[in-house]
């Protein structure tokens, strides 16, 4: 027995070396940086199999892009796998981490500048790049490459409610034009249990005013932050101002989980959101009767917030060529029109947009923001930040703003400087 | 009889021992050398983490969370405040509730027992996920708990959007402070980045319905525990404090609680341990909000690590975590222990010392000996 105990450490020690070396061997892959042009793609022998990862919106999204992927599948004699992520962060992390991970995939524009800083991303252009709008090549801009190929993009607009708008008074000429134009709608269509604008105080629906009087949170080249700035301070203002009359509310305030849920349920007149809204209405409330436009002009002209997902290439993909191949199909104006069809997005080119704005003429003030709209925040490591924000604007009712921005302002100091 | 040669078994030994080690060290040790790795790395997900391109950064992860002023020390501050207000909050509830029900559902002579026993235990095996989002709906600014509220005129909170610390709102409404207007002798000092007025704001509103949730479904598991310790009670102790003339509540405080006190020792271990790394409920409901107020460590990680990108911050926070559960429960235990039984232990292992020493001595006196001869 006691001979036994004292082989207790060595049985222990010997067991974790074996099971370390075991683990270690799954690092046997290069980490060459594979960035740059078309030219030093890889690309597969013979037939490539492709694992695309899509994050979808609903079975619509899925059968539409399986479709689209198939065609080209059979055209060029390769195959596509089309993952669903039910957890799109988590999966695309757990890709990477293996170094087996999808070779293309949805990626969001706020995640462009952390996956190529970590060298994720293989950097390509699709085909005829200048014709996708000019503020989505921005989005995927980082380090002065482009990253990837926008997808379809989404803007904030104004939408009110007919019927309240009708028993208020108001015509089609009353539609505001201006941030004061906004706020006077917005008092005159305050009535009892029904406010005149819901509004998630978050950066990604606030942050339009911001844009509006010229403001932006981080500067043109995002290496330093200009949360103090004065007009990112009077874009705040401007919000909670109408929020202090009352005459705008926060979507918790009217017992809903987003604005769309607070227009829906009546609670307020209007609410500013993007044009995902129309689904929810359609789906939840078909009843209600609703028109939309386009943001008001703030003092510095047009503003408004753009949302977009590209198709990222994975730079450990061991069939790039390919990848971009299939990204030229899928971004296509005919394709694009395709998927605006089956759900509703917007195509990222400009040359589809007329065909886009014949066929649904009710999204043109979602469009028109293409134009002017402003991509999210676009440097590595800013989510905590922008995180840390968006939770401190839920106050922004009471909030000392130039506190809340002195804060923003040292927090993003600390990670842009690293 | 060559079995019983000792090599031979001790070879036998091995190889039967050798499955467990490798799966033990595949699954267990491995992972945690490697999560330990990660903590001091400054690994980017890409990769394998113990690949040369990953570098040893010593205790940076570590000291970003602990030492230095910024963000991420402020957001596990805040998650260690919000968690500790819900420990405080679940345990000792959870662990009333477990007991006061198994006392209810052992009684002899109630009637259905079986039912009740199966439906307080029913929480337990329902999936937590479709649980919390049960009480999303039920704690929906519109929903059944503010209905029924409204039947006693009472205008309920719209729970899970209400960020507000149950001991601010208390403070308000007796008029010590005003949470729109805190004095300034709560919000000037500050401890870790965070005010005295932050430290003090309690389990905010969407918190405490978060709180009310884990005791409701947890209860029932430890019931079970407390259920099976009751079983086991000896019939004649109590019958003979009934010949005593003790009352009912005598009898419980005097002779059902003692005995059961290792039964309660595990109870609370185990609550200290799962309410420390709560984490479905927030995944599910709330994310992290309303400002900030239902982060806890253990979310925290998740987010460190798979939406920033900063892995060596999320294995950090695993492993703060994971000391600060040990030293907690550690303490507790010691808190808890049985006084009688610990000073026996303590006078063993004076004894045992005593005897080795002893016996050394002696050895040591028996080779002089021999040398000098």
């Amino acid at each position: 027995m006691k001979n036994h105990k004292r082989h207790l450490p060595a049985m222990f020690a010997i067991g974790l070396t074996t099971t370390l070396a075991m683990s270690a061997c799954g690092d046997g892959f290069d980490d060459e940086e594979a960035k740059g042009n078309g030219e030093d793609a890889t690309s597969a022998e013979g037939d490539a199999s492709l694992v695309m990862l899509i994050a979808t919106s609903g079975e619509a999204e899925t059968a539409a892009v399986e479709e689209a992927t198939d065609s080209w599948a059979e055209e060029t004699g390769n195959e596509v796998e089309v993952r669903v992520a039910s957890d799109m962060d988590q999966e695309l992390a757990q890709g990477f981490a293996g170094g087996n991970p999808p070779d293309i995939f949805y990626l969001d524009a706020s995640q462009v500048a952390q996956q190529a800083t970590t060298g994720n991303l293989y950097a390509y252009e699709a085909e005829d790049n200048d014709d996708f709008f000019p503020a989505l090549q921005d989005a995927f801009t980082y380090d002065d490459t482009q990253w990837c190929a926008p997808k379809d993009f989404s803007t904030l607009a104004l939408q009110i409610n007919t019927e309240k708008w009708e028993d208020a008074g108001l015509t089609d000429d009353d539609i505001p034009t201006t941030y004061e134009e906004l706020s006077d709608v917005a008092a005159t269509l305050d009535e009892g249990d029904s406010a005149g604008l819901v509004i998630s105080p978050e950066t990604d629906r606030v942050g339009a005013f911001v844009v509006g009087h010229g403001g932006w949170w981080l500067n043109e080249d995002a290496t330093e932050p200009t949360g103090t700035s004065d007009e990112v301070i009077a874009g705040l203002e401007y919000v909670q101002d109408n929020m202090e009359e009352g005459h705008f509310v926060h979507a918790g305030d009217v017992d809903a989980g987003w604005g769309g849920e607070a227009f829906g349920t009546e609670a307020a007149a209007m609410t500013i959101e993007g044009n995902w809204i129309r689904g929810a209405m359609s789906s939840d409330y078909p009843d209600i009767d609703y028109t939309v436009a386009e943001m008001p002009e703030g003092p510095d002209g047009p503003g408004t917030l753009l949302f977009t997902q590209c198709w990222g290439v994975a730079s450990e993909s061991e069939a790039q060529a390919e990848a971009v191949d299939l990204v030229n199909h899928l971004t296509t104006p005919e394709q694009q029109l395709e998927f605006a069809e089956a759900f509703g997005v917007m195509p990222s080119r400009e040359s589809a947009t007329d065909e886009y704005t014949e066929a649904f003429p009710e999204d043109e003030p979602f469009i028109a923001g293409g134009d002017y709209g402003r991509g999210p925040i676009n440097a590595p490591d800013m989510t905590q930040v922008v995180g840390d924000l968006t939770s401190q604007l839920e106050g922004l009712r009471n909030a000392n703003i130039e506190q809340m921005m002195e804060s923003f302002d040292t927090n993003a100091q600390a990670v842009l400087e690293q | 009889m060559k079995s019983r040669d000792p090599q031979r078994q001790e070879g036998a030994g091995w190889l039967f021992v050798t499955p467990a080690i490798i799966v033990l060290g595949l699954f267990l040790i491995a992972p945690i050398g490697m999560a330990l790795w990660v903590s001091l790395s400054d690994w980017t997900g890409r990769g394998s983490p113990i690949s040369t391109d990953v570098n040893f950064v010593g205790t940076e992860n570590y000291s970003a969370l602990l030492a230095e002023p910024g963000l991420a020390r402020q957001d596990l501050m805040i998650s260690f405040r919000n968690t500790f207000y819900y420990v405080v909050g679940v345990v000792p509830l959870q662990t009333v509730l477990a007991l006061s029900l198994a006392v209810l559902v052992n009684g002899r002579f109630l009637r259905g027992r079986t039912f009740f026993r199966t439906a307080f235990y029913f929480p337990s095996v329902v999936s937590s996920v479709a649980i919390s989002l049960l009480f999303l709906f039920l704690f929906a600014g519109s929903g059944a708990i503010n209905n029924v509220l409204a039947w006693f005129g009472v205008n309920g909170p719209n729970w899970f959007q209400d960020s507000r610390g149950l001991i601010h709102i208390f403070g308000d409404s007796i008029g010590i402070w005003s949470i729109s207007d805190p004095p300034s002798w709560l919000t000037d000092p500050s401890v870790m980045g965070m005010s005295f007025w932050q430290w003090s704001a309690g389990p905010s509103v969407a918190l405490s319905a978060i709180m009310m949730q884990v005791i409701w479904t947890t209860a029932g598991t430890f019931m079970l525990m407390f259920l099976a310790a009751l079983q086991d009670l000896p019939l004649d102790v109590e019958e003979a404090a009934i010949v005593d003339g003790a009352s009912k509540w005598q009898r419980f405080m005097n002779v059902t609680v003692p005995h059961l006190r290792p039964t309660i020792l595990l109870v609370v271990t185990l609550g200290f341990i799962g309410t420390w790394q709560v984490f479905d409920q927030m995944y599910v409901m709330t994310q992290g909000g309303p400002a900030k107020t239902t982060l806890t460590p253990a979310y925290l990680s998740y987010q460190a690590a798979f939406t920033n990108g900063n892995w060596g911050q999320g294995a950090a926070i695993a492993f703060i975590l994971f000391a600060l559960i040990f030293i907690l429960t550690t303490v507790q235990r010691w808190l808890m222990r049985d006084k009688y039984e610990w000073a026996q232990k303590k006078a063993d292992r004076r004894l045992r010392r005593q005897q080795r020493r002893q016996h050394r001595e002696t050895v040591n006196e028996l080779q002089r000996k021999a040398q000098s001869s």
